[in-house]
């Protein structure tokens, strides 16, 4: 094996066994601290020994074993396993999780722990992308676009706050688990919005290193909690618009909307795999599973994947998602999305009134002037249209989208 | 794991006056599943007098040290073996006082 190979296999072990090994520590030693320094530890070993000594035959149970060992002599040097730090550890339950579908791995306990709502959202984000994801500090702060030593803060407080208040390290409870899951999808759908729709003068259109670790780490969650509806919902959703990434963006950087996209671009493996979660999922509402959100968002964008073109889409079926959605989530958003497919099937100017009332709400999104532009120029509004384009451009954060909503405006005659 | 407990009143918007009985029977349930070690309410921030005696002598101050909308009306001290647990007690009490409460731990 040469250097390079040996390079690629630490790279897979690191993605691969990144989180486990640092699950197992935190369980043993109590300790997020412990635990996450003693798995870099390892890892940069592995970087030293694997070229000269050759990859051990189980490269995890191998860093396992090593991460161990620093972690010992870390707490061996630091003295530090008298009662106090025994006291300071955290708490975590040794009995096997609840009895739904879990199987039971430290990892789950490592993401409840790191998705706890007694931390910050910003935090929660942070901690899980470092302690479950891996990615180093730097790699953090650059995909938020915040100084490295700010995120490095926010980490460090996170973990304070565990030891000090005591978060425990456990799977919740049956009963708690289905809020507390949401809890985790929040983060992972946040991780993989800000990659998609990446704001800022400066950064790419588009993240893929964080729509990628989002969709990475639900795969994870899903492998971890099979029977949840919700994960597979989430998954479903983030593969749907992954596949349509490329196509989203011109060479130009500008973004393409739905109806202009180059459909054979689109990837269709990603979307043969988001359709068989949707369809999975449809099964299981049909057997009486209620719906959540992330499904019905993702049974959304399986209609518009199965389309042909925009005139193909079956808009009376993502109308229907869209009722079905508002019942669950009154969100003014949601409302605005809705009335896209109004206007398909009834027309911009009944959208038009339905937009108009979401006003008071949604004067501050940029979406909702985007919106409004477009109807109003499919309208003949063309003056009004083109205040809405510039009131859209001002609010909007998104280069690529700014381009779009640029041109768009430029072309109104 | 100590955690103390303050419910958290709102000059501006008052939760309800009627909560005592309530609070006692919550009492006896906290102290019959032995996370109760300490409870009281507070008298009205009127009440409260501030003492600085860091410098020649002691300085007495009518009033909170902070003046604010929000004040602490009442106090728990919990025993609890987690904060998933003493979170949960806290929906309840704050459910029960009608009232924000502020989980925080003792070092």
């Amino acid at each position: 094996m040469n250097d390079l190979d040996v390079r690629d296999v630490i790279i897979r072990a690191h993605r691969e066994e990144w989180a486990r090994v640092v699950a197992s520590l935190t369980r043993r030693f109590g300790d997020l601290d412990i635990a996450e320094e003693a798995a870099a530890e390892a890892f940069a070993t592995a970087v030293q020994r694997w070229p000269a000594d050759g990859v051990p035959p189980n490269p995890g149970a191998w860093l396992t074993t090593t991460a161990n060992r620093q972690a010992i002599d870390r707490i061996r040097r630091e003295n530090k396993r008298d009662d106090k730090h025994r006291k300071a550890q955290m708490v975590y339950d040794d009995d096997p999780p609840e009895p739904v579908g879990a199987i039971d791995d430290d990892r789950l306990r490592l993401i409840f722990t790191c998705c706890h709502p007694a931390l910050a959202m910003e935090a929660r984000v942070a901690l899980t992308l470092r302690m479950v994801a891996g990615l180093t500090m730097p790699e953090i702060a650059r995909a938020f676009l915040v100084a490295e030593s700010a995120m490095g803060q926010r980490i460090t407080r996170a973990k304070a706050k565990i030891k000090a208040a005591r978060i425990p390290y456990r799977v919740p409870s049956a009963e708690d688990l289905p809020a507390r899951v949401s809890g985790v999808l929040a983060v992972l759908f946040l991780v993989f919005n800000e990659g998609y729709l990446a704001t800022g003068p400066d950064t790419d259109p588009v993240r893929r290193e964080l729509t990628a670790e989002a969709i990475r780490l639900t795969r994870l969650i899903r492998e971890l909690l099979p029977q949840d509806g919700e994960v597979a919902g989430l998954l479903a959703l983030m593969l749907l618009i992954e596949a349509r990434r490329t196509a989203r963006v011109s060479a130009g950087g500008e973004l393409v909307a739905l109806d202009e996209q180059d459909r054979g671009a689109w990837d269709a493996e990603l979307i043969a795999e988001g359709h068989r979660l949707v369809r999975e999922r449809l099964a299981a509402a049909a057997a009486g599973a209620a719906p959540g959100r992330y499904q019905i968002l993702a049974a959304i964008n399986a209609v518009h994947t199965s389309a042909r073109d925009m005139r193909d889409t079956d808009w009376s079926q993502v109308l229907a998602l869209y009722d079905q959605l508002v019942r669950l989530d009154p969100s003014p958003i949601i409302a605005l999305n809705r009335a896209i497919a109004v206007a398909e099937l009834d027309g911009p100017e009944v959208a038009l009134a339905a937009v108009d009332r979401l006003e008071p709400q949604l004067a501050g999104y940029h979406a909702y002037h985007a919106t409004r532009a477009d109807l109003l120029r499919r309208l003949g509004r063309g003056r009004e249209s083109r205040a809405a384009y510039d009131r859209a451009v001002g609010l909007a954060g998104n280069t690529a989208e700014i381009a779009y909503l640029t041109r768009r405006r430029d072309q109104l005659r | 794991m100590r955690y103390l407990v303050s419910v958290i009143d709102d000059k501006s918007n008052p939760g309800s006056t009627d909560r005592q009985p309530a609070i006692s029977a919550f009492n006896e349930r906290l102290i019959a599943e032995g996370y109760w070690v300490f409870s009281g309410g507070l008298a009205d921030t009127d009440a409260a007098t501030v003492i600085d005696n860091r410098g020649e002598q002691a300085v007495f101050s009518d009033g909170p040290f902070v003046e604010s909308k929000e004040y602490l009306a009442g106090v728990w001290v919990w025993e609890a073996p987690d904060l998933d647990v003493a979170l949960k007690l806290a929906a309840e009490a704050s459910k029960i006082c009608d009232r924000k409460i502020e989980v925080r731990p003792f070092l």
